[in-house]
């Protein structure tokens, strides 16, 4: 008896230290919370308190102007770590080409779309999927939560993209009711089944075997601006020696009025 | 007294000696919440401005930023000779520079010994950069008239795992390698977001003097597990490295005298309107004045393949011919 008192105290403690344990991991956050919490879940309910990314976004051209800005000449590959094999596509870059062929928005695809100069729209299309529309190109990509069953189609520019909250969101008891919902997180998004295009519009390109991966953060400064800042991975073995790292910038805006829907173009 | 006998006692009713210790020890245990852990060696993944950020900006390119014409002035009166001078020699860039120079750095906390609490936040650079110390105590901001320094003053706040820094007090300097000016007016808002073995750091710059809006930028760092940074800056001994700099020369050029205005308009076809950037040359409407005139060049001719020290193993390759001599290592 004496033996089954003390186990039941040792559990006892294990217990209250169980409780102590974090919820979600720091070096890196676990966002495993959203995984396991419960099918009734839903990307806009897991949202951290203060990070609202639906609104008028303008991307200010701050880095890699003079490539971002105008159409670089063909040949320069600077800043983008491509292989052999990606120079060797891109040294055939041919826009008339494109143009002829229907495909002038190959520099419009999820891995180069973010670094367009441009304004975003970003809103809930329900609960589950936020939904990012540019002006340049006019692309539209759809930010799903985890769960969802991808359509088995062809590939498209804008690819697949599952998001989730990173650290882990919402948290609910037995009963349904809300335990914790973080007040400050990232969304991390995975985007797959991309349509092969260019990573930059003089022809350096990215394949089907692309996956893009990124962190959206927002950001408030002391003087009320809204800053989203995407940290983007494009993990590319086909065409490049590593992952191509960049950040970019996006400033809120209080309105629509300068949206400015522009079609793909092949060379500006 | 065994531990059952006051924790198991009869009615199962646990002792209030325990259930206090039980407390301390929840408590203990909690972890320090929100705040993740920025400690390591960061290296440079210089997949954005690698010209700007390695072998240096066009002597005259100021696209991009948001310049008054105080600070274009300045910029155009810029000679990088003056970096020559042997009072200069050892000058720091501002802490800005992080984002705009091509090196890693290291990132590590010291513990307040009496609460256990981080009390400071340590970051160095390889080169061109002072240290900087993030208090994270909640000390103000020195007074106005205070000292300035090259690395400034810095205290940090956590917003949930993103660590926001303000910096104020740092020594005038260079918001660009080519002579763009920054005030010593200057203040600076910094995110820093992990993801993994990502750094993220968004820099908010403001400066009254020189700007006319802040200057934001962002940059990713990849954690490093074999860079090495030295904690503390390499030794500068100043020396006559040009003969003509050791008198009462500083060199420089008058206005309407530089020589270098229409570089990029002879090598891109860019306008010299645009080069001398400005806040309008941020947003995507300034392509519209560009775009029914622009001709790009028909082939790049320099630093067409910006990643690239051939002679390094394990370090990425300039692909064929692209003017790789002008090329310089990938940057840490």
């Amino acid at each position: 008896m004496k033996d089954i008192r003390a186990g039941s105290a040792a559990l006892w403690m294990l217990f209250i230290f169980g409780l102590s344990a974090p919820t979600y991991g720091q070096a890196g956050g676990s966002p495993g919370n959203q995984e396991t919490a419960g099918a009734n879940l839903t990307l806009k309910s897991t949202a951290p308190i203060e990070t609202d990314l639906t609104g008028n976004w303008v991307s200010i051209i701050n880095a890699d102007w003079r490539w971002r800005m105008l159409p670089p000449p063909k040949g320069d590959y600077a800043s983008i770590p491509i292989n052999a094999e990606g120079k060797r596509v891109a040294d055939t870059w041919d826009p008339a080409k494109d143009q002829a062929a229907g495909e002038q928005c190959r520099s419009y695809g999820a891995p180069a779309i973010m670094r367009v100069p441009e304004r975003l729209h970003i809103t809930w299309q329900d609960d589950n999927t936020l939904k990012v529309e540019t002006d340049a190109g006019q692309q539209v990509r759809l930010l799903h939560f985890i769960g969802w069953q991808a359509p088995h189609g062809a590939p498209a520019w804008q690819g697949d993209s599952v998001a989730k909250w990173e650290p882990g969101g919402t948290i609910k008891n037995k009963a349904g009711g809300e335990i914790s919902r973080p007040k400050y997180g990232a969304l991390q998004v995975t985007t797959t089944h991309i349509r092969p295009g260019y990573l930059r519009k003089n022809g350096v390109p990215y394949s089907a075997n692309t996956e893009l991966v990124e962190y959206w953060n927002l950001n408030r400064e002391p003087n009320g601006a809204q800053w989203l800042v995407i940290t983007a991975v494009v993990h590319d073995p086909t065409y490049l020696q590593e992952d191509w790292i960049t950040a970019l910038d996006f400033r809120k805006e209080p309105d629509s009025s300068k949206w400015d829907p522009q079609p793909c173009s092949a060379r500006w | 007294m065994s531990i059952c006998q006051c924790f198991c006692g009869r009615a199962n009713i646990v002792h209030p000696y325990f259930a206090a210790l039980a407390l301390i020890a929840t408590v203990w245990s909690a972890p320090a919440r929100a705040e993740i852990d920025l400690s390591g060696n960061w290296a440079a993944r210089i997949h954005q401005d690698w010209q700007e950020r390695t072998p240096g900006p066009e002597i005259v390119d100021y696209m991009g930023l948001p310049i008054n014409n105080e600070a274009r002035a300045k910029a155009l009166s810029y000679q990088a000779s003056e970096l020559s001078m042997p009072e200069r020699q050892c000058m720091y860039y501002p802490p800005a520079y992080l984002a705009f120079g091509p090196f890693g750095f290291k990132m590590w906390s010291e513990f307040d010994s009496s609460t256990g609490k981080i009390l400071v936040w340590k970051m160095t650079g390889e080169i061109d950069i002072a240290g900087t110390s993030i208090w994270m105590d909640g000390r103000p901001h020195p007074s106005r008239n205070a000292p300035h320094t090259f690395g400034g003053f810095t205290t940090g706040t956590w917003e949930g795992d993103v660590l926001v820094t303000y910096t104020t007090h740092f020594k005038a300097g260079y918001l660009r390698r080519n002579g763009v000016p920054l005030s010593d007016e200057a203040t600076m808002t910094r995110h820093f977001a992990r993801h993994g073995d990502l750094l993220t750091i968004t820099e908010y710059i403001d400066d009254p003097v020189y700007l006319t809006e802040p200057e934001v930028v962002s940059r990713t760092w990849q954690m490093d597990l074999k860079m090495q940074v030295t904690t503390v800056p390499g030794p500068c001994n100043p020396e006559a490295e040009v003969a003509r700099l050791t008198g009462d020369v500083v060199p420089h050029y008058l206005p309407g005298k530089n020589p270098f205005v229409g570089e990029l308009t002879k090598l891109y076809n860019i306008p010299e309107e645009t080069i001398l950037g400005g806040a309008e040359t941020m947003y995507p409407e300034y392509r519209k004045k560009l775009k029914d005139t622009y001709v790009p060049p028909a082939r790049c001719v320099r630093y067409c393949c910006g990643w690239t020290l051939a002679s390094q193993a394990n370090t990425l390759k300039c692909i064929g011919i692209g003017f790789s001599t002008l090329d310089a290592p990938l940057g840490r």
